[in-house]
Order: C-alpha cells, then sequence, then structure tokens
C-alpha cells in the first residue's frame, strides 16, 4: 500500500515527447514506474525508445492512451501556454488521477480546470500545478522528485515545496517513505494538505505524516483543524517564510503574505495547537520525527 | 502584480465599467491644462499603491486651473507610508449621492471566484467586513459560468442595492467580471463606486491586480509594471530571468527551489539572533537545474549588494547532482572573474543530497580562498551569520 501510486500505476506522460517531458520519463522508468504511453497528436502512432529499450507507444490524445493501455495515471509536462488544455482533456477522459507539473499555470485555468474536475463528479485527481509530483519509493515516480534519495519505509510525506520535499526525504532516509506527495505552491491547487493527511491516515503502511507548509493562503490552518478531529498518527510539521515580508510573492504564485494573513507564524500556532510538532529548521523537523519513530 | 488607480481606470474603461474622465500627469505644470480639458474644477489624486492616501493629504480639490497646479505641486513628491508621489490624476468631479462597494477577487480557500457587494462603501472594506459584517455580502462565482445576469442580480440582492439603481449595479458587475476575466485580474475592486446627482453609477477609484503567470497570453501587461519603483537589484535580476526579492539584511542568499529558499532566510534569520541580530538580504531561487551560468548570474546579482556581507549557498542537489552543481559554482567563480567582477565577499557553501560527497570534494579541491564548506544546512547558516556579523 501507499497513497494515490503504485507498482499497479499504469502512467502515461502529456508532453513526453517534448525535451523535459522525455528527460524525466527517462528517469521515470529508472525508478520502475509503469509506463505505458506518451500523448501528442502529432506524434501519434509513433514510438519512443528509451534508455534500456523500453518502447513507449505515443497517443493522439488521453482518452485514446487509456483505452489502448488501461492507463490510470497522468504526468503532465506541456507548456504552461497548453496546460489548461491538457488538464481539461485529461479530466473529460475520466482518468483517476493528473499529475500536472508545469509551473506558471494562470489561476483562471487553474480555477477553470478545477471547476471543471468537480463538475465532472471528481472522477480525476489532480495534483498540482506547479508541483513536482509523488513517489511511492521502490513502486513508482509520477513526476520530477529525485528517485534515489530515499528508501520504501513508513513515513508519508505532503509538501507545498519540491526541494523542501527532497531535503526531507533524504535526511530521513535511513527510515524511508510509504508516499511523498508535492502538491505545490500555486494560489489553487487540486489535491490539498488534508486530501493527503486523509489518505496517509487511512493507509496501513503509513506510521508518521510529515507535512511541509509555507506562507499563502490558509491551508495549513485548515489541515490543522482536520488533524486535530481527523488524524490519529503522529504528524510532524514544518512552515517556512517566516521572514517573508508582507506583500511580495516568495517564488511560489501563492507565497505571499497579505496583510496579516497567511503568516508562517499564525500556520505554525494552527499546528501546534492540533497537537502537531513543529520544527523550527528542517533539520530539527527531521530529528522530531526520527524521535517518534525511533526514540 | 498591483496596478496604479489611473491604470484600473483604463482598463475598467476599456471594458465598459463606466469611470470619470481623467488624465495622469507627473508634473504641476501639466496640470493646468489637464484640469482646462476637465472642464477647470478636478480633483487631484496621489497615485501610490497603498491605501489611506485620502487621510494622508494625497487627494485634493481643485476649485480651477491655477488651484490645480498649486495642489499637484502640494501632492506630487509626497511620502504615503513609504510611497513617494510620483503621479497625480487629475479626475472630473462627481456629484456624489451615495457610495457602495463591489469586487471579485480569487478565493484561495474555495478555489474558487468571489464577488463580495455593499451598499456600505467609501470606507476601507476590512473596517466594514469587521465591524459590520452583514453588510457586507458575498457571493461564489463559478469559474466555469462566471457572472451571467442572473448571478449579477443575486449579487445586487444579496447586498441589497436600492431598487431604482438595481438594475444599473447589475451591469457593471457584469463589466466588472469581464475585466477580471479578459486580463487575467486576481482581484477588481471599485471603492467607492458611486451614484451621482444623476441617478448614475459611476466607478469612482479602482483597485486592479493582475496575475504575473498569464503573461504569456496578455503582452500588454509588462507596459503596466512601475519600473521606476523597482529595486534596482530586483531589476537587474529580473532582466536576467532570476527570481529575487531584496531584503533589508546582510547575507546574501542563493538557494535551489521556493520553499528551500524561503527556508533558508528563516534559517539564517534564526542563526544571525546569535550574531548581532544579521538576517537575510535577499531571496534568490535559482531553479532545480543550478546551472554555471545561472549560478554566475545569481552570485553577480548578490555581490552587486552593497549591504551583503557573507554570501550563504544553500543547494540540495536532487536532479541535478552535487557534483554538477559544484562545478556550476567553481565555473561561476571564473566566470565571474572573467566578467571583471572581483568577488571579495566570503562564500558559505552547504551541498546536500545526490553526489554531496563527490561534490564537496570538487570544492575543496578548488580551494577558492573565499569559499567555505559547511555541510548542514544550520551550521552552514551559522557560519554564514558569523561571517555577516565581522
Amino acid at each position: 500500500m501507499a497513497i494515490f501510486l503504485t507498482k499497479d500505476s499504469k502512467v502515461i506522460v502529456q508532453g513526453m515527447t517534448g525535451a523535459t517531458g522525455m528527460k524525466h520519463t527517462t528517469l521515470m522508468l529508472g525508478d520502475g514506474t509503469n509506463i505505458v504511453g506518451g500523448v501528442n497528436p502529432r506524434k501519434a502512432g509513433t514510438t519512443v525508445t528509451f534508455d534500456g529499450g523500453r518502447e513507449v507507444p505515443v497517443f493522439g490524445g488521453v482518452k485514446e492512451a487509456m483505452e489502448a493501455t488501461g492507463a490510470d495515471v497522468t504526468v503532465i509536462f506541456v507548456p504552461e501556454k497548453f496546460t489548461k488544455d491538457a488538464v481539461v482533456e485529461a479530466i473529460e477522459a475520466e482518468i483517476p488521477l493528473a499529475v500536472v507539473i508545469t509551473e506558471g499555470v494562470a489561476v483562471h485555468d487553474s480555477a477553470a480546470f478545477w471547476a471543471l474536475a468537480q463538475q465532472k463528479g471528481n472522477k480525476t485527481r489532480i495534483i498540482g500545478p506547479n508541483c513536482p509530483g509523488l513517489i511511492t519509493p521502490g513502486q513508482s515516480n509520477a513526476g520530477i522528485i529525485p528517485g534515489d534519495i530515499t528508501k520504501p519505509g513508513r513515513i508519508g510525506l505532503v509538501s507545498k515545496s519540491g526541494t523542501l520535499t527532497y531535503q526531507m526525504m533524504y535526511e530521513l532516509r535511513d527510515i524511508g517513505f510509504s508516499s511523498a506527495v508535492g502538491i505545490g505552491g500555486d494560489p489553487i491547487i487540486g489535491t490539498t494538505h488534508i486530501d493527503a493527511l486523509a489518505a496517509f491516515e487511512a493507509d496501513p503502511d503509513t506510521d508518521l505524516i510529515v507535512m511541509i507548509g509555507e506562507i499563502g493562503g490558509d491551508a495549513e490552518e485548515r489541515a490543522a483543524a482536520f488533524i486535530e478531529q481527523h488524524v490519529t498518527k503522529p504528524v510532524v510539521g514544518y512552515v517556512a517564510g517566516f521572514t517573508a515580508p508582507e506583500g511580495k510573492t516568495m517564488g511560489h504564485a501563492g507565497a505571499i503574505v497579505s496583510g496579516s494573513s497567511g503568516t508562517a507564524q499564525a500556520k505554525k500556532e494552527a499546528l501546534e495547537a492540533a497537537g502537531v510538532k513543529v520544527g523550527k529548521t528542517p533539520s530539527e523537523t527531521a530529528r522530531l520525527a526520527r524521535e517518534i519513530l525511533v526514540g | 502584480m498591483d496596478l496604479f488607480e489611473y491604470q484600473a481606470r483604463d482598463l475598467f474603461a476599456k471594458h465598459g465599467v463606466p469611470v470619470l474622465a481623467g488624465e495622469v500627469i507627473d508634473t504641476p505644470e501639466a496640470a493646468r491644462a489637464a484640469a482646462e480639458r476637465l472642464g477647470g474644477r478636478a480633483v487631484v489624486k496621489a497615485q501610490v499603491k497603498v491605501g489611506g492616501r485620502g487621510k494622508a493629504g494625497g487627494v485634493k480639490l481643485a476649485a480651477d486651473p491655477a488651484d490645480a497646479v498649486a495642489k499637484a505641486e502640494a501632492i506630487l513628491g509626497m511620502d504615503i507610508k513609504g510611497h513617494t508621489v510620483h503621479k497625480v490624476m487629475l479626475a472630473e468631479t462627481a456629484d456624489i449621492k451615495e457610495e457602495y462597494y463591489v469586487s471579485f477577487l480569487l478565493d484561495r480557500t474555495n478555489r474558487t471566484f468571489l464577488a463580495m457587494a455593499s451598499v456600505e462603501g467609501g470606507v476601507e472594506i476590512e473596517v466594514v467586513a469587521e465591524e459590520n459584517p452583514e453588510a457586507l455580502a458575498k457571493v461564489a462565482v463559478d469559474a466555469l459560468e462566471g457572472v451571467t445576469p442572473e448571478k449579477a442580480a443575486e449579487i445586487v440582492a444579496a447586498a441589497k442595492f436600492p431598487a431604482d439603481i438595481a438594475d444599473q449595479v447589475a451591469d457593471v458587475l457584469q463589466q466588472l467580471w469581464t475585466v477580471f476575466i479578459k486580463e487575467d485580474a486576481l482581484l477588481v475592486e471599485v471603492n467607492p463606486l458611486v451614484k451621482t446627482g444623476e441617478g448614475k453609477i459611476v466607478a469612482l477609484d479602482g483597485k486592479v491586480s493582475l496575475d504575473e503567470n498569464a503573461a504569456f497570453r496578455q503582452p500588454g501587461h509588462e507596459a503596466l509594471e512601475d519600473k521606476a519603483a523597482a529595486n534596482p537589484l530586483e531589476a537587474k535580476a529580473k532582466a536576467k530571468g532570476l527570481n529575487y526579492v531584496k531584503l533589508d539584511g546582510e547575507v546574501g542568499i542563493i538557494g535551489n527551489g521556493a520553499g528551500l529558499v524561503m527556508s533558508t532566510l528563516d534559517v539564517v534569520a534564526y542563526a544571525g539572533e546569535a550574531h548581532g541580530g544579521v538576517k537575510p538580504a535577499n531571496f534568490l531561487d535559482i531553479g532545480g537545474g543550478a546551472s554555471a551560468e545561472v549560478m554566475a548570474n545569481g552570485l553577480e546579482i548578490i555581490l552587486g549588494d552593497p549591504d551583503v556581507k557573507s554570501v550563504f549557498v544553500n543547494v540540495f542537489g536532487g536532479i541535478t547532482a552535487c557534483d554538477e552543481v559544484a562545478n556550476g559554482i567553481v565555473q561561476a567563480l571564473a566566470l565571474l572573474g572573467s566578467r571583471g567582477e572581483e568577488v571579495t565577499k566570503p562564500l558559505v557553501v552547504r551541498l546536500d543530497g545526490n553526489n554531496a560527497e563527490l561534490g564537496r570534494k570538487i570544492l575543496s579541491d578548488a580551494n577558492h580562498p573565499l569559499v567555505q564548506r559547511v555541510d548542514t544546512m544550520d551550521g552552514a547558516a551559522d557560519k554564514a551569520a558569523e561571517l555577516a556579523a565581522k
């Protein structure tokens, strides 16, 4: 078990034939991901041969790829201009999981595809946009998280930040992870901290959850309220951006303190009030997780 | 990106939202002709991206063109909450009978859009929300359906606009929604929306914030940027495609990934508490790849900041392994030398992640006199803070 992604997941890649898509498809295959197809209407009917001789067929659309391969996950690398259309196509094909890696997606586009997913009855779980994707170490990798910095284990991780995810996975590599999910730092994202917390709570292979947040919005505060009511497993947290000035976007489009809302201090306090141990630095957060699991 | 009032007004006019005639000027002399064109009497309004300019004396009524020059002279150059007034807008005067409030914004919590409206406009809406929350109507707007005539009527009813102007306000709401959608806005706000003596509804003052991620389909938005106000280092970084924010501390920061860099700022600030309160000097995310050229560009910006006393390079090697990053740093230092940029400030480098040992060895072998290696983030932050405090 794991959350959202396992060795049985059949993965297609929208934008596989572009430079970024090719690079990361190669890496995902190396991590054991069962990649069954690529999508590019202009290259439909061709195949791409990857390192090790793995041949991956290219389909004209998501629906066609699903019918031919039984794919249940798509990883989307298409440029920001075309991201909305790609996600809409994935939602209309009712693929169960769409992982949107693309950075710089316009908020109106994210709002539109999120609304469409709702209207279609949430048949498609969206992760991202502007996220590193998710990995179930030793089983499958859907995105750009380095596959070789950790090993399978019993920690579940959910994070708005890519590199902080890697940092934490690396610091706790001796213990290992059930799944790690990078949900992205945009103002509108599909899967939230709460969705991942609920899934880890239900996952028998996860003993402890590490939750990484950052300034902007109130997702961490709402996650804290959820933890208080619904999560029985230990949760360790980290929040980035205590020193961020008000009104400045800090790299991620959603990472902004507006007036007195979205501050790191408020998020930390909300998490602590819900019984979450919050580390002052990433390393201290890793230590807190280690203490709980290993003693 | 937040716009000035006059820019918001231009966008309103472009999409049919009723506004008053106005002109923006940047010298007192220009106020005379502008006031004449507006019929003599005019309101002179400071153009600053901060609220409360009326109370600060940034909005004045000019009785005639000569008075407009005097008022413009008084307002231009004023400091309003740290913002210097470089431009003023002269606007037609209005016979105000009532003041209302309307806006559309992104509702992050519910992952949709939100309309807000109130018949108690003209004051800061946060105050209304605080003191009289039932006077502020909030209506969710579906991103796919938008503001239909029915939705506009729903907003008007929720805010209890008087019957005599209900249709006009509903029209304005639909026009304002067009601004919101067509311009890829994160916020469009009219405060006040006024009813004039003739019973007309007019947007008297507005605020617009645009989504910079939509630049690919909004070629006109670049011209709206206030390049003059940008910090010179921020402008230089932006020209090089770097994600940089100037802060007021002494430790220059370079890292890969927005979250890691935010975290680095925090860790440096904690470490700085033990070293006389030194703080991070900037946010700079060079992205996952961390190539030599990008590293060199980043270092150039940071070393060009006179406030910086030491530099902390904090990189986690993921897909781009640490040996490549270490080579990037060594090449970046050489590249800076060849550009004639002398590196004179100490650099603390922390590399962790894939091929960390190899990367650290490359740095040690290069033996650059100003580069120190510290292998943990907390330790490196402490060293960088200590060096900045010297």
